[in-house]
C-alpha cells in the first residue's frame, strides 16, 4: 500500500500514513502532499477505517517544505501550479484526523499538522514557521489555521519571530491537544484513534462538521447547521442503539450506519 | 571520545564519563569556550548508549569559581549574557538522560555552584565550600540556582542561602540534604569512583525518567504528574533492564542490567 514518499498501513481500524522521507528529515514535496490527500481520500472512503492517523519518524514529523523544489518558482509558476489547492482537500475528509509529533513540524510540517483534527506530541516536540527567516512566509494555511487556533497576538508573535514553539506553550495555546513522553507519542495517539473507533462513526462525522463549522460562521449559521445534523443522527441504527443501550445500562455497540 | 577540548578535559571508562573542568590556574572559571565545550561534551554522552553516569568534577583545588569575572564590566548586559552562554549550559544538563553527579572537590562560587546544584547528585569533600557570591556584588543567584536550590532543600533554607551568601561547608550541605556525601579527602578518587559505578550499573533509562519527571512533578498538577509516572512506567515496563531485573528476582540472583 506505501507509495514512494510515504507508509501505509492500518493498526486495526486506524489507518496509519508515515511520512518516509528521513534522509531530509520529511521534508514536504509537492509529490508526497499530493500522496498524502490522495491516501486520506482513500481511508476516508474505506469503510473499514475509523480513524486516520498521520505521523513522521522520531526525529521529525516534517521538518518544513523541499525549499530546492520552489527555489526557481515565480508568481507565475506559482500561480499556474497552484501547489497548495490540494491542501483544500485535507479540509474535506470526514473521518477524524490524528496527527503524532515526534521532533520538529517546521513550516509546511506544522501546516500539515493544523489540518488534523487532533495533535498528540513529545514534550520536547517543537512547531514553528521559519517562513519569515527565509524572506517569504507560511503558504499552505499556517497563518489562518495558527491564528484561529490560538488568536491574533500570539500568532503574530510566533509567525513573525519565526522561533520554534515547544510542546507545552502549544498545549498551553490550545494549539495541540495532548503530551507524551517522546517514547510514546505513537501509542497515546492509538489509544486516542482506538477511543474514537468506539464511538458511533456518523456522530463523529456531523460533530466534525459542525465545529468546523463553528470556526467561521455567523452564529446563527452555524446553529442551523448543528440543529439539522443532530436531526439527522436520528436518521441512523447507531441512535437507536446508543439510546437503547443507555435504558438498558450497558455499552452500546456502534456500526457506523 | 576523543578530547579535543581547551578548557575541559573528558574521559570514559566502564560506562562512567568524566568531565573535569580545567582551567585551574584560574579557579575553573566559566569562559565562553568553557561554557560550549560543557555543552558539547554532555551532548556527545548524551548519544552514547555505553555511557551511563557522568561525573563533573575541578582540577586543582576549586570546582568552579563561576563566570570569570574578567569578562565582566560596566556594559555587560547580564540578562543577555545568561540566555546566550549560561541558559544552553544549564538545560544541558537538565536535559541529559544520564544521571549527572557533581564530584564538587572544592570551592563552587556564582555560577559553579548553580552547575552543581543543577547535578542530580553532589559528593562533597569537608573542606568543599559552596559559596552564593551573587548578593555581595550586587546580583542575585542566576543561571537556574533560584529554581534548583529551593527545590532541594526548601525555600526557607533556600532564601537563606541565596540573601545572606554565608559560604555552605561540606558537612553543612550534607545535613541540608544538599549533598549525598561527604567524603574524606584522603579517599576521595575512590570514593567518587565507587559512587559513579553504583549509579552507572543501575538502569539508566529508568534513572532517566526519574530525572526527566520527579523535579517536575513538583510544580505541576497532581493529575499531571500521575498521568506521567504512568508514561514512565510504560515506557520502563517495555525496557530490557525491567526483564532482567524480573527473572534476576525469580533467579535470585543479582540483576546485569544494561541500560536500556
Amino acid at each position: 500500500m506505501s507509495k514512494e514518499h510515504i507508509n501505509v498501513y492500518t493498526e486495526g481500524s486506524t489507518g496509519v500514513i508515515q511520512l518516509n522521507r528521513p534522509k531530509v528529515a520529511n521534508a514536504l514535496n509537492r509529490k508526497m502532499v499530493d500522496e498524502i490527500v490522495e491516501q486520506m481520500e482513500a481511508f476516508d472512503r474505506d469503510e473499514t477505517i475509523r480513524v486516520i492517523f498521520i505521523k513522521g519518524n522520531e526525529k521529525a514529523f516534517a521538518a518544513g517544505a523541499d525549499i530546492e523544489e520552489m527555489m526557481d518558482d515565480t508568481p507565475l509558476s506559482l500561480e499556474q501550479l497552484d501547489p497548495f489547492a490540494v491542501w483544500d482537500r485535507m479540509m474535506l475528509i470526514k473521518k477524524p484526523i490524528i496527527a503524532g509529533v515526534n521532533g520538529f513540524a517546521l513550516g509546511g510540517g506544522f501546516e500539515l499538522v493544523l489540518h488534523c483534527d487532533l495533535i498528540v506530541a513529545a514534550e520536547d516536540a517543537k512547531f514553528g514557521f521559519p517562513e519569515v527567516n527565509l524572506g517569504v512566509m507560511p503558504g499552505a494555511g499556517g497563518t489562518q489555521l495558527l491564528t484561529k487556533a490560538m488568536g491574533r497576538a500570539k500568532a503574530l508573535e510566533w509567525i513573525w519571530l519565526g522561533q520554534p514553539m515547544g510542546a507545552q506553550e502549544a498545549l498551553n495555546y490550545g494549539v495541540i491537544n495532548r503530551i507524551a513522553a517522546p517514547e510514546l507519542v505513537e501509542e497515546e495517539a492509538l489509544r486516542l484513534a482506538s477511543q474514537l473507533s468506539k464511538q458511533a462513526p456518523v456522530s463523529l462525522r456531523l460533530i466534525k462538521e459542525a465545529v468546523s463549522e463553528a470556526v467561521d460562521t455567523p452564529l446563527n449559521e452555524g446553529l442551523t447547521l448543528e440543529r439539522k445534523n443532530f436531526y439527522l443522527a436520528f436518521a441512523t441504527q447507531d441512535q437507536k442503539e446508543g439510546m437503547k443501550a443507555f435504558t438498558e445500562k450497558r455499552r452500546p455497540s456502534f456500526k457506523g450506519v | 571520545m576523543g578530547n579535543t577540548y581547551q578548557t575541559i578535559n573528558v574521559t570514559q571508562e566502564n560506562g562512567i564519563v568524566t568531565l573535569v573542568l580545567n582551567r585551574p590556574s584560574a579557579f575553573n572559571a566559566f569562559t565562553p569556550e568553557m561554557n560550549k565545550e560543557i555543552i558539547d561534551a554532555l551532548r556527545k554522552a548524551n548519544k552514547d548508549d555505553t555511557a551511563r553516569c557522568i561525573v563533573i568534577t575541578g582540577e586543582g583545588k576549586a570546582f568552579c569559581s563561576g563566570e570569570d569575572l574578567g569578562g565582566v564590566s560596566e556594559d555587560t548586559n547580564h540578562a543577555d549574557f545568561l540566555r546566550n552562554r549560561y541558559h544552553p549550559m544549564m538545560k544541558a544538563v537538565k536535559q541529559t538522560s544520564k544521571p549527572v553527579i557533581a564530584a564538587v572537590n572544592g570551592t563552587a562560587a556564582g555560577a559553579g555552584m548553580s552547575l552543581a546544584l543543577a547535578a542530580d547528585f553532589r559528593l562533597v569533600r569537608p573542606e568543599t565550600k559552596f559559596v552564593s557570591a551573587f548578593i555581595d556584588i550586587g546580583l542575585v543567584p542566576d543561571s537556574g540556582f533560584m529554581y534548583n536550590l529551593p527545590r532541594l532543600v526548601g525555600y526557607a533554607k533556600a532564601l537563606e542561602v541565596a540573601v545572606l551568601g554565608k559560604p555552605i561547608t561540606g558537612e553543612e550541605a550534607y545535613q541540608l540534604g544538599l549533598a549525598t556525601k561527604v567524603i574524606d579527602s584522603s579517599t576521595w578518587d575512590e570514593e567518587v569512583a565507587k559512587f559513579a559505578e553504583l549509579l552507572a550499573k543501575k538502569p539508566t533509562k529508568a534513572i532517566s525518567l526519574v530525572k526527566r519527571y520527579m523535579m517536575d512533578g513538583m510544580h505541576e498538577p497532581y493529575e499531571q504528574a500521575l498521568d506521567q509516572e504512568a508514561q514512565a512506567q510504560r515506557i520502563a515496563g517495555l525496557s530490557q533492564d525491567h526483564k532482567e531485573g524480573l527473572q534476576a528476582f525469580k533467579e535470585k540472583r543479582k540483576p546485569t542490567f544494561i541500560g536500556y
